[in-house]
Formats: structure tokens, sequence, C-alpha cells
């Protein structure tokens, strides 16, 4: 814990600096259905894998759109939204990779690749 | 909050306890709360979660019983035939609580979280209050290097208590379980 203590606060000083990126997950019963729970597990391992300090992950609830859960939205500052679909765990590796790290949308996991 | 899960193969029973010391609910409220067509909230009219609970109970030999006072705190226990063909797995708990705590740790609802998991003699204890200290105010319970700690450490608990095995399914209770007394305490971080 003590180790884990000083590492966050680390990287917590170096958030302070930038405003970070927000990677939300739909945790509502529909998402957990659908098996949010593993991808939110699967952004997080990455997250730390990569030591990501500018990241936050967080929860929400139902936005309505059961059918496309698990549903994970990154905010980029100064982006828009981005709304990702039926995302599994391999997928959520992938945005966090591509995504979170590089800048580069993953469009074929997107809200509007999935309504074509 | 307060979430224990106590399974007692001897005598064959699983029992759920969840109780918080949130605001409570009056005589009659608790009295109706079992009817699917009673709910607080506002988006619709009915509210599944603790009859459907209620019915996985009934089916399994088991009962729900909801007890509370207005203003001091709710205590919900859900009792199941532990060897029942119909009781449902206790599914990942690792992902369960940090899913919770996660949710848990956004600063302007901030709740803890107990977490105890007991196999007859051997149990597992996970406080979030302790990990707060630990961790001193400038951390959140929801960095993600925190909660895969917390993950890790359900798992490797669990594992403990269902005698080195990692899956509820393959754990042998109730089979051929080995006795394995003396680690009654929560771990210590």
């Amino acid at each position: 814990m003590e180790e884990i203590r000083k590492k966050t606060l680390e990287t917590i000083n170096v958030r302070k600096d930038r405003s970070g990126t927000r990677i939300v997950v739909g945790m509502a019963t529909c998402g957990i259905a659908a098996g949010a729970r593993p991808v939110l597990l699967a952004i997080m391992d990455e997250v730390k894998k990569h030591s990501l300090s500018d990241v936050v992950v967080a929860q929400t609830g139902c936005i309505g759109m059961c059918r496309l859960e698990p549903i994970v939205e990154v905010y980029r500052p100064g982006e828009e939204k981005v709304t990702y679909v039926k995302v599994n765990p391999s997928k959520a590796i992938r945005i966090v990779n591509e995504h979170v790290m590089k800048g580069k949308i993953v469009e074929g996991y997107t809200i509007g690749a999935e309504s074509k | 909050m307060e979430i224990s899960i106590i399974e007692n193969t001897k005598a064959d029973r699983l029992t759920i306890c969840i109780e918080d010391n949130g605001k409570g609910m009056d005589k009659e409220f608790v009295e109706k709360v079992k009817d699917p067509f009673v709910t607080t909230r506002t988006s619709r009219r009915v509210g599944l979660g603790i009859p459907l609970m209620m019915a996985a109970c009934r089916r399994c030999e088991g009962d729900l019983v909801i007890e509370s006072e207005k203003n001091a705190g709710t205590r919900l226990t859900a009792e199941f035939k532990h060897s029942h063909i119909d009781r449902a797995p206790i599914g990942n708990m690792a992902e369960t609580m940090i899913s919770l705590i996660l949710a848990g740790s956004e600063a302007n609802r901030a709740v803890d979280f107990i977490y105890r998991h007991i196999i007859d003699e051997r149990d597992l204890c996970l406080d979030t209050r302790e990990i707060r200290t630990a961790l001193g105010n400038d951390i959140s319970l929801g960095e993600p290097e925190v909660l895969i700690w917390i993950k890790d450490y359900i798992n490797e608990g669990l594992k403990n208590i269902r005698g080195g095995v990692k899956d509820e399914n393959n754990s042998g209770i109730g089979r051929n379980q080995k006795e394995n007394p003396g680690n009654n305490q929560c771990q210590k971080r």
C-alpha cells in the first residue's frame, strides 16, 4: 500500500499539470450483463501497464442504448467525445493504445461505424 | 456498506448479508418493498431487484429478510441452500467489488465498503477505510493502480479461503473439502 501510495502520488503530481483524458464505462445492469466489468478491468489494466498518469477511469449508468452495450466513452481534452459500442476487453485494449495514448480514434468500433 | 458472504458447508447454507448505515426505511415501506410495483425511483414504476433476489432465495430453500430503521440503516439478509441445484454461482467477487468501490470513490458521494467472505473456518476481509487511511487523503480509491491491487487482493484471498483453488465451481466445497483452520483473522496488509 505504501508503495502504491508513493507511485500514485507521483503520477497525480504529473496529472495536475495537464488536463487528462476521461474514460467512462457504462455500468448499469444492461452494461454489466453485456460484459462491461471485464472491459472496465481491461481498461484499468492497460492504464496501469503503461503508467498513464493523465487518465481517469469512471463509470456511468444506462444511457439508453442497451443493445449497444458495453459502451465506452472517451473524452480527450479539447476534442469531441467519442462513443465506442459493443466493446470487449480486446477492443478496449486497442482503444486505450490507439485513441487514449496516441490520439487516433478507432473508427471501426465507434457508434458511427455501428449504425452504418 | 458492509457485504458479508458466509458459506457454511457443514450446515449447507449460503448467507449473503448487506448492511448500511444510510437513511433507512420506515416500517410501512419495509413491509411493501418486496412488492415489484413499489420503488423509490422516478424513471419507472417497477423495481425488480428485491423481488428477484427473494425469488432466487426461495427457490433454493432459503429466504430474504429486510430489516430497517429510519435514519439508522438497513440490513438485507439472503439465505440459500448452498448445494441447491438452482443456486446461482456467487460469481466474480473481485470484479463486483472493484466496480462498487470505483462507484463509491467519487468525492461527492463517497461510500466505504467492508467485504467479508467466510467459508467455514476461513475468512477474507477487505475494508476500504483501512485502504483510505493507508493511501492518505490525496489518492482516490478509484485510481487504477489501487483498484487492481484490490482485485488481486480479493482473488488471492478467495483462493486461500477456497483451499487453493481459484474458481468457486472447482473448489470441491461440499464434496471433499480439506480443512485448513487457523486463518481466522482479517489479513493484514
